[in-house]
């Protein structure tokens, strides 16, 4: 059987948003920055989607910008940001310890130039709390930066409460729902929201396709110099034939999101009562306070890399926060920010799914598992320790 | 192209020489569970010569099948043999392993003298200490 259980890292495009984009490819290749009338109808293609990404998140055309993806929009909402912050001397700026790296690489930059950072607490169960948002607002405080959905457990966070807070304390807020934007309801008014990050393949839109709000109060700083595309803000041929079937398919996500949020949470829940039966195991994150779609579990006395290659040859595809699948010498930051300590990070798993899985794949992905940590504990002296009462058990 | 080559992946999936090992005459245990690897090779040995070899591995793909090869590689062979055995011998033999992966072919190569060190010790005879990783001051765990 094959199951891909990874759409949190990426998802197949629907068949509506590949006929659009062949479509806009083939009958609609003008420049939106042409005079003549392909160059307008394909002007009047862009302005269409953007009214209708407007629509969406209730927002005016104008606040919405197509970038390459959502680390372009998040990094340019968080430098814009802090740099009009800095112009009224405030430098001070408030994030979560597991963020995406697009958003902590660019506050890394930003504590280079001279911003003071602080990265909240995600307590136990992977959700920050507002109150702890109004503790650390200063003075200073130009920027909260905080995601709407975490992207490797899976967990959401209170948006709505904090952007309240940060709009009675007048403090920018910027969410990066790249996790969220079709798969959850977002207002940007009524969720108090400046600025927000969404990215196209994450429902079954184009790679390569971003798209940020920005509220028209906030002076955007450009990061691509060159001709007058999206008002000035963001350089380059615009990507018509992805953005038009990236706003296919977000409106698909949108329409469909009642339905599609029952039928997955039906699933979701199988492979955590599934999974949780395996003993010295844990859920990652609240076990309420989570997306529809994402299942993310630590195995005690095994390594991750190990089990994904194994689920992969029995025709399963997820990922892992394992040291040796992220290319770095530890584990996942976010893993290690809910307080989960190193050895039991790296035996860590996230399954993704969406309405395309079905029942029998969950459970044929719970025995998959089930049989798979069982081998990989069998051979790990970890596992023998643990078992011998040389090591004591954390999970 | 793939992560590993075929002969990690065969090694990975159909490991030599795995498991426990009762009444070994040595064991050699290397690497910690906070950098995500740990390897254990158990000997038998007689007249110096490794007569049977097991090993338990916690780790990645490249983590099982190194071990997996250094059992195939010194079995049979001579406490000084298997001491000469190095971490290149372990990736030239599965066909390469991914830069970011090779320390879990030094992890493989310490964990062969870590038990041969132990064989050592519990039999009284004398060696050269300076040929031994020495795990407490090791940073090899480190090593990418």
């Amino acid at each position: 059987m094959k199951v891909y259980a990874d759409n949190a890292a990426t998802t197949k495009m629907s068949e509506h948003a590949v006929e659009v984009m062949v479509d806009i490819a083939k009958n609609n290749y003008g420049n939106p920055s042409s005079l003549y009338k392909i160059g307008q109808i394909a002007k009047e293609s862009l302005e269409k989607a953007r009214q209708e990404v407007a629509e969406i998140l209730n927002a005016e055309p104008r606040e919405i910008y197509f970038t390459s993806g959502g680390s372009e929009a998040d990094n340019q909402a968080i430098i814009s940001a802090a740099y009009a912050g800095k112009r009224k001397g405030k430098t001070h700026i408030i994030s979560t310890a597991f963020e995406h790296h697009a958003v902590l690489h660019t506050l890394n930059k930003l504590e280079k130039e001279g911003f003071e950072i602080t990265l909240l607490d995600v307590n136990s169960n992977g959700v920050v709390k507002p109150s702890q948002v109004a503790d650390a607002i200063r003075e200073d405080t130009c920027l909260v930066t905080i995601m709407y959905v975490n992207n490797e457990i899976g967990t959401i966070m209170p948006i709505r409460e904090i952007g309240a807070i940060c709009r009675e304390k007048g403090v920018l807020f910027h969410t990066d729902a790249v996790q969220a934007a079709g798969h959850l309801p977002i207002d940007v008014v009524k969720d108090n929201i400046d600025m927000l990050a969404i990215s196209a393949h994450k429902f079954q839109g184009p790679k390569g396709v971003g798209i940020l709000y920005s509220n028209k109060k906030i002076p955007l700083v450009n990061l691509i110099e060159g001709g007058a595309q999206e008002r000035n803000k963001r350089a380059g041929t615009e990507n018509l034939p992805g953005i038009v079937s990236a706003v296919a398919a977000f409106k698909d996500s949108v329409n469909s999101m009642e339905e599609n949020h029952t039928k997955i949470i039906e699933m979701r829940d199988i492979l955590i009562e599934g999974l949780s039966k395996i003993p010295h195991s844990a859920l990652n994150g609240d076990r309420e306070k989570r997306n529809a779609g994402t299942v993310n579990f630590c195995f005690e006395g095994i390594e991750g890399e190990s089990l994904l290659l194994l689920l992969d040859e029995a025709g399963i595809s997820a990922s892992s926060g394992s040291a040796c699948t992220s290319g770095s010498l530890d584990p996942s930051h976010v893993l290690l920010a809910i307080g989960r300590p190193h050895e039991v990070a790296h035996g860590s798993l996230r399954l993704s799914i969406n309405e395309h899985n079905t029942k029998e794949q969950m459970h044929y992905v719970v025995k998959e598992v089930e049989r798979v940590v069982g081998y990989l504990r069998d051979i790990s002296p970890v596992w023998y320790d643990l078992k011998n009462g040389k090591r004591e058990f954390i999970l | 192209m793939a992560l590993y080559s075929e002969k990690v992946m065969d090694h990975f999936k159909n490991p030599r020489n795995l498991g426990e090992m009762e009444n070994p005459d040595a064991v050699g245990e290397v690497g910690n569970a906070k950098c995500g690897d740990i390897m254990k090779i158990y000997l038998k040995i007689k007249d110096d010569v490794i007569t049977d070899i097991k090993f338990q591995t916690f780790g990645c793909a490249s983590a099982i099948a190194s071990s997996s090869i250094a059992t195939e590689l010194i079995k049979g062979k001579t406490i000084d043999e298997a001491l000469a055995l190095t971490n290149k011998e372990v990736v030239d033999s599965l066909d390469g392993l991914p830069t970011q992966k090779i320390h879990c072919s030094v992890l493989a190569e310490e964990a062969v003298k870590s038990a041969i060190k132990n064989y050592y010790d519990k039999n009284n005879i004398e060696y050269d200490k300076s040929k031994f990783p020495n795990c407490d001051e090791c940073e090899s765990c480190r090593m990418v």
